[in-house]
């Protein structure tokens, strides 16, 4: 069907209108973190800046200096929390999902997997804090790992269960058939097929850990465990005069999942959907 | 023989995901369970623990305080989901048309998504700045407002500026997962109602809504249960404030541990906050079995 003139107008008013509210509060963070001090605190605002200012990232990326030193030791423990858990998470994972699709471990538990981090992590909270701190765990990355593993686990083998369950069966079955025993034939017939569901997963999970707060915030309080998120908050409460240096640290935090989310974006799509959706 | 060997497989397969959420999850829900029938501060001096019974529970339920929290909450999480179902859907059949730009607004869509939830608070806080805000100075310079607002200092408007935020990062999910479900109408479908005389509109809520319902309901709900738990942008935006226009369940309950450092009190709040939660997921539950038997039927 061909399109009148004014429906034309009115698909690309719609286009227009929904890029600008996706993107425009971003570019209005890119703006500041490189606009001048000076330029933020103009009434009304000055859009573009007077002149482009990078001195911010510079002062961010240099281990040195006082706002450096705490956005990079933040940026370090992000991607140790977030890239352990991620790891050890789908290294029980995939054992899990495998029981559950071609063992028939009851479709119920996996319920009671997903619905543990359903429930407010404020159930939880409390009795954590208490045993890490008697077993003189808090503020260490480890502590974050272990808590984020937890979180990461039912979601990732909910995920990886759904991509085992569509593999053929025939060359598990084979494998079975010359003697080779579980663990083998994971690792060697499943976990190559299951390879591009293994890299999705992974993905989301490290996007899930490295978006969270609550557990950090409560759990770590200086600069060798404090991760991304807690660091841009405490940025952000700061008595911090030049907004420019708050938006480049989220401008920066922002860039890896950002990059992620583009360039795997059929990737990550499919995921959060199938994730979302299929029971 | 054979079938024993799996059925040992299985368990032993499970048991160390089994594990670490019976640990991370499963103990300090129970723990939790039990100290919200005590008396316990958080303190770090040794106390002595009292079992109360039911006192703290009594309490909660006639606290105005918590009450109002669970008002909040429940307001911001129908608002927000709402309008994230109406927005996501209306830009997922924006996408689902041809037009010139088509795959790279699908690809800008995600952006907002991949934004840290803090990031996304910290952004919006600036551009809700009283003096040097973008909003303010936005709308003045379009003649919306002559004066600028404190829109988040203020106990009228700071909810929905929280919402808005909130709607911002989290409506491209529901867009996605809209968009999936409606690459799967026929288009067969549509065209017979177009000759029968059906205008778009008439087709969409006849035609199109019903065919992409499931999905969307399972995503609406799973949205429903995480903005239940807000809490994150909470703490960054407003701190609860002002005047606890935007204290939610989840910060209520922070509250009373970590300030107010009543852990038997506030382990009673917690408990009645897992309680609505877990209504929820029972209802996600029964709404993503639907979908799944009614995919494969």
């Amino acid at each position: 069907m061909r399109r009148t003139l004014l429906q034309s107008v009115f698909l690309y008013t719609c286009v227009f209108a929904v890029a600008i509210f996706t993107t425009g509060p971003l570019l209005w963070l890119v703006t500041m973190s490189v606009s001048a001090p000076t330029d933020l605190t103009e009434v009304p605002l000055r859009w573009i800046p007077s002149e482009f200012d990078f001195s911010r990232y510079g002062a961010l990326l240099d281990i040195d200096g006082g706002s450096g030193e705490r956005f990079l030791s933040a940026l370090r423990n992000s991607i140790l929390t977030a890239g352990g858990a991620t790891a050890i998470a789908l290294f029980l994972a995939i054992p899990a999902a495998y029981s559950f699709s071609r063992r028939n471990a009851s479709m119920v538990l996996l319920f009671a997997f997903l619905a543990t981090i359903m429930m407010p992590p404020i159930t939880y909270i409390l009795p954590l804090y208490s045993t890490f701190s008697s077993l003189g765990m808090l503020n260490k990355t480890i502590t974050l790992v272990i808590v984020y593993t937890a979180m990461l686990l039912p979601f990732a083998t909910w995920l990886m269960k759904a991509n085992i369950d569509v593999l053929p069966l025939e060359v598990e079955q084979a494998a079975f058939m010359e003697g080779a025993s579980t663990a083998y034939t994971i690792r060697t017939v499943v976990l190559p097929l299951a390879l591009p569901a293994i890299a999705a997963t992974a993905m989301l999970s490290f996007l899930v850990a490295w978006d969270e707060f609550f557990y950090a915030l409560i759990f770590t309080n200086d600069l060798s465990a404090k991760t991304l998120p807690v660091a841009i908050a405490d940025f952000s409460a700061g008595r911090v005069t030049d907004y420019g240096v708050i938006a480049s640290v989220g401008v920066l935090a922002t860039l890896p999942p950002a990059i992620l989310a583009i360039c795997f974006q059929k990737f990550i799509v499919s995921g959060l959907v199938a994730g979302s959706v299929k029971g | 023989m054979f079938g024993r060997r799996r059925k040992q497989e299985k368990w032993i397969l499970l048991a160390p995901a089994i594990l670490v959420l019976a640990l991370i999850t499963l103990t300090p829900l129970a723990n939790t369970f039990w100290l919200s029938f005590t008396d316990t501060r958080i303190s770090a001096l040794p106390t002595p623990v009292r079992f109360i019974g039911l006192e703290n529970y009594i309490y909660a339920f006639t606290d105005p305080e918590f009450r109002d929290s669970i008002y909040r909450t429940l307001y911001f999480t129908i608002v927000s989901v709402g309008l994230e179902g109406i927005l996501g859907v209306a830009v997922a059949v924006l996408l689902n048309q041809k037009f010139r730009g088509q795959l790279i607004l699908r690809a800008l869509i995600i952006l907002p998504w991949a934004v840290p939830t803090i990031v996304n608070a910290v952004a919006w806080r600036l551009i809700y700045h009283p003096d040097y805000g973008a909003l303010n100075s936005l709308l003045f310079q379009l003649g919306f407002i002559s004066d600028y607002r404190s829109w988040i200092g203020d106990p009228s408007t700071a909810m929905n500026m929280v919402i808005l935020a909130d709607v911002w990062k989290n409506f491209p999910l529901v867009a996605y997962v809209a968009l999936a479900a409606l690459q799967t109408v026929p288009g067969d479908l549509n065209k017979a109602a177009a000759i029968e005389g059906a205008g778009p509109w008439k087709r969409f809520w006849s035609i199109t809504l019903p065919w992409i319902a499931g999905p969307l309901m399972v995503v609406m709900v799973l949205r429903t249960i995480e903005a239940f738990r807000v809490f994150d942008i909470i703490y960054v935006m407003t701190g609860g404030g002002p005047a606890d226009s935007t204290k939610t369940a989840s910060f209520f309950v922070y509250q009373e541990y970590f300030n107010y450092l009543r852990s038997g009190s506030g382990a009673s709040y917690a408990v009645l906050v897992a309680g609505i939660s877990a209504v929820l997921i029972l209802f996600y539950y029964s709404n993503a079995k639907r979908q799944a038997s009614g995919a494969t039927a």
